[in-house]
Formats: structure tokens, C-alpha cells, sequence
């Protein structure tokens, strides 16, 4: 395939099948690799979309600087398109987060702003606003509420999916800025009736969720509860195992949240099967394992690996 | 009738530091009720007029509980609620 650039070649990622995963060839998982874009991770998407319409709306000109609550590859993303397009990147993030992430981000330019681990991403997002309203001329496109993130999925995500999976019973997805799910779930429950949207929630450790006030939590503005289906809680030791699972048994390298969503994939899937139902589960693989190896998950027995997982950021 | 009810580390001065307690309920609101009585304040924590209180999640063996009733979730003995606030998480 030939693209004119690099941000050409952005979605169209290959959608493979599990069947070695697949609890019975009527009940099949298959997974999008969204790691095969520009930087590696489905945050591509929503960092073109979101650059893309801050241009239309002449938000940004060469010069202008982005700033971003992120602690990965949304910044990794947003840096990218910023050095392609002459912005100055500034990523607010926890400082428990991988080495290569920061590595990657400072290699594309970016500047980072690092917010307490205790406060997990949170205090990012708390951080990042106040520093967006000190400086008024940088220029936030805050992927937590910008509809331009789930509006990439409505349009690229989704309509991929549907071509290459019109049997689709069930699309699942990490749960994080919600904007997979909100445009993948929205364009799939408009033209597939019945089909499930599912969340795979990472569960951290307690660090992260800390003593923080319960009423001072955070829910993303793109989040509308009513185009999911169901939502799961996944623990680290479980997605952990699936990621595993996924190297081991498919020969697939995926980062941990794919783990998650495959968890609960797997959950559909088996709840189908058990019912004498088809399903056709496309599952999110959002990005490689390369970003986590620092993390020490993919090394050791499993009990070692979610030792070395509490307390970080895995998704 | 015992269900497990995991509590995270902010609501703990309810339940003398306790990480889990058990209650029991035929709903997540009677469960709830029930936690009041031996964790006097907890309930007012989790709930409002409104039903859930929004940065409040609560999973129901790992199922989000807004999609399952909400307060009208059915429970039963043997099953485990984890009660969360609602972050955002991760490295995105």
C-alpha cells in the first residue's frame, strides 16, 4: 500500500481473528490492531481529528503551543503532529508512568510538566487546566472533552469495523477518555441492531486511587453511559494474565489494556457460547506491548509481574 | 447471607479501617442500607437524592451496577461489590 505521508496512512488497521483464544468457532474474538499507526497506538485518531479541527476552527497557526493532560500516547500522538506541523508540545503528566513513554515523548519534542503519582491522572487534568487558564494562548485541546476524539472513532473506527465484521455482536474497548467507545460505540448501535458495546475499566492499585476526596472525582465530559451496554472492572492481575494469554497463545505482543478489553471479550464471548448464541467480538488492541516492557509484566510469573504492576500506570 | 463489600481506602474511617466488610441485601440499595446500620455515615457517602452519587462506582462481581439496576441491582449471598471513585485513570 503507498500513502502520500506518514499521516495518510493513519486507520485501516488490520482486524485479525483469535482462534486460538476463541472459546468456539461460533463465538470468536477479533482483534484491531490499532498499534499498526503512525506512532503505534489508536490515540492517532483522536490526535488528528482534534489537531485537524482546531485548524479548521483557526485555533492553531504555526507557532502556537498544544498542552495536553496526558501520561502517554495521546501525547505521543498530539507531539507527532505538532512537530510535523510546526507546534510546541507541552504533555502534564504523572510521574509513575513508563520510561519509554517519556523517552518517546521527549524524542518527538515534546516538553513534559510531571504531577504528583499520588494524585494519578486525576491531578494531571487538574494541573494541566489550571495551567491552560494562566496561559490563555496555549491551546488545550483536552482529550477528556473534546468531541473531535470520539468523533475520529464515529468515523474511521466504527465504519472499518462494520465493513470488516458485518456479522458484529459485540465491539469491546479499554475504558479510559471514553472516546473509542463513545464514536465506535455510537456509529455501531446506529447501524447494527442489538450489538453490544462494552467497557473494560482498568482497576490500579490503591496509590492511585488514594485519599482524594470521593466527591472530587472525575468523570470525562465525552462519557454518555447510554451507548455502552455494560462496563467491567478489570483487575491488573487479570489483564495482566490475558496479555499474556495473547503472546503465549496467539503470538500477539499487545499492551496491557488489551489485555483488559480481551478479559472482558472473553467474558462476552463465553456468556454467548454458553448460551448456544453466535458472536463475533471485535476487540480493541489499542496498542503494543513495547511502551510496558519497563514495567516488568512481561517477565517473571505472573505473581511477580503484578507485584511490580501495583502502584503503576498500566493503561 | 453474606456478600463482600470492598471499600476503598477514602471510606474507611466508616468501617474502622476495614478493607471489606459483609452485608446482606436482596438489592445494592438493601445491601447498602444494611452497611448503615454497623457503619453509621457510609450510606450518605454513596448515595444522594439522586440515586448513586455521581464519582461514586460500584461493581457487582467486576460489573458496573449502572448497567445493571443501579440501586436495583439484584444481589445475593456469595456475590462481591467493590465500591470505587471514579478517576480518570490512567495513561492516555
Amino acid at each position: 500500500m503507498r500513502y502520500d505521508s506518514l499521516l495518510d496512512s493513519l486507520g485501516r488497521t488490520p482486524l485479525v481473528g483469535l482462534p486460538r483464544l476463541s472459546p468456539a468457532p461460533t463465538a470468536r474474538l477479533w482483534a484491531k490492531l490499532e498499534d499498526r499507526n503512525p506512532t503505534g497506538s489508536v490515540k492517532d485518531r483522536a490526535a488528528f481529528f482534534m489537531v485537524s479541527q482546531a485548524e479548521k476552527e483557526g485555533l492553531l497557526k504555526p507557532g502556537s503551543t498544544l498542552l495536553e493532560p496526558t501520561s502517554g500516547n495521546t501525547g505521543i500522538s498530539l507531539a507527532m503532529v505538532a512537530k510535523l506541523r510546526g507546534y510546541r508540545m507541552i504533555c502534564v503528566m504523572p510521574e509513575n508512568t513508563s520510561a519509554e513513554r517519556r523517552q518517546l515523548l521527549e524524542m518527538y519534542g515534546a516538553e513534559i510538566i510531571s504531577s504528583p503519582a499520588a494524585g494519578g491522572s486525576n491531578e494531571a487534568v487538574r494541573v494541566a487546566k489550571q495551567l491552560a487558564a494562566d496561559h490563555p494562548d496555549w491551546v488545550m485541546l483536552y482529550q477528556y472533552g473534546n468531541e473531535a476524539n470520539s468523533l475520529a472513532h464515529y468515523e474511521t473506527t466504527g465504519p472499518e469495523l462494520l465493513e470488516d465484521l458485518p456479522t458484529i455482536t459485540h465491539f469491546v474497548a479499554g475504558l479510559g477518555t471514553t472516546g473509542t467507545l463513545m464514536g465506535t460505540g455510537r456509529y455501531l448501535r446506529e447501524h447494527v441492531p442489538g450489538v453490544q458495546i462494552v467497557a473494560a475499566e482498568p482497576r490500579y492499585g490503591e496509590l492511585v486511587y488514594g485519599l482524594r476526596n470521593i466527591d472530587e472525582g472525575f468523570v470525562p465530559e465525552l462519557y454518555d453511559e447510554s451507548v455502552l451496554t455494560s462496563r467491567f472492572s478489570v483487575s491488573s492481575a487479570d489483564a495482566l494474565r490475558r496479555t499474556r494469554e495473547l503472546l503465549d497463545r496467539e503470538g500477539l505482543f499487545a499492551g496491557i489494556s488489551s489485555g483488559a478489553a480481551v478479559h472482558a471479550a472473553l467474558a462476552m464471548a463465553l456468556k454467548a457460547a454458553a448460551a448456544g448464541q453466535p458472536a463475533d467480538v471485535a476487540v480493541m488492541i489499542a496498542d503494543g506491548g513495547w511502551r510496558y516492557l519497563s514495567t516488568g509484566a512481561y517477565s517473571g510469573t505472573l505473581d511477580e509481574a503484578e507485584a511490580r504492576l501495583e502502584g503503576q500506570l498500566w493503561a | 447471607m453474606a456478600i463482600e463489600v470492598r471499600i476503598p481506602t477514602i471510606l474507611r474511617s466508616y468501617t474502622g479501617g476495614a478493607k471489606s466488610v459483609e452485608g446482606s441485601g436482596d438489592t445494592l440499595a438493601g445491601l447498602i442500607a444494611d452497611l448503615e446500620e454497623r457503619y453509621g455515615g457510609l450510606q450518605e457517602r454513596l448515595v444522594d437524592d439522586s440515586g448513586l452519587r455521581r464519582f461514586v462506582n460500584v461493581y457487582l462481581n467486576d460489573e458496573d451496577v449502572r448497567f445493571l439496576g443501579g440501586l436495583d441491582a439484584p444481589v445475593k449471598d456469595g456475590d462481591t461489590v467493590t465500591v470505587l471513585p471514579a478517576v480518570a485513570g490512567g495513561t492516555r
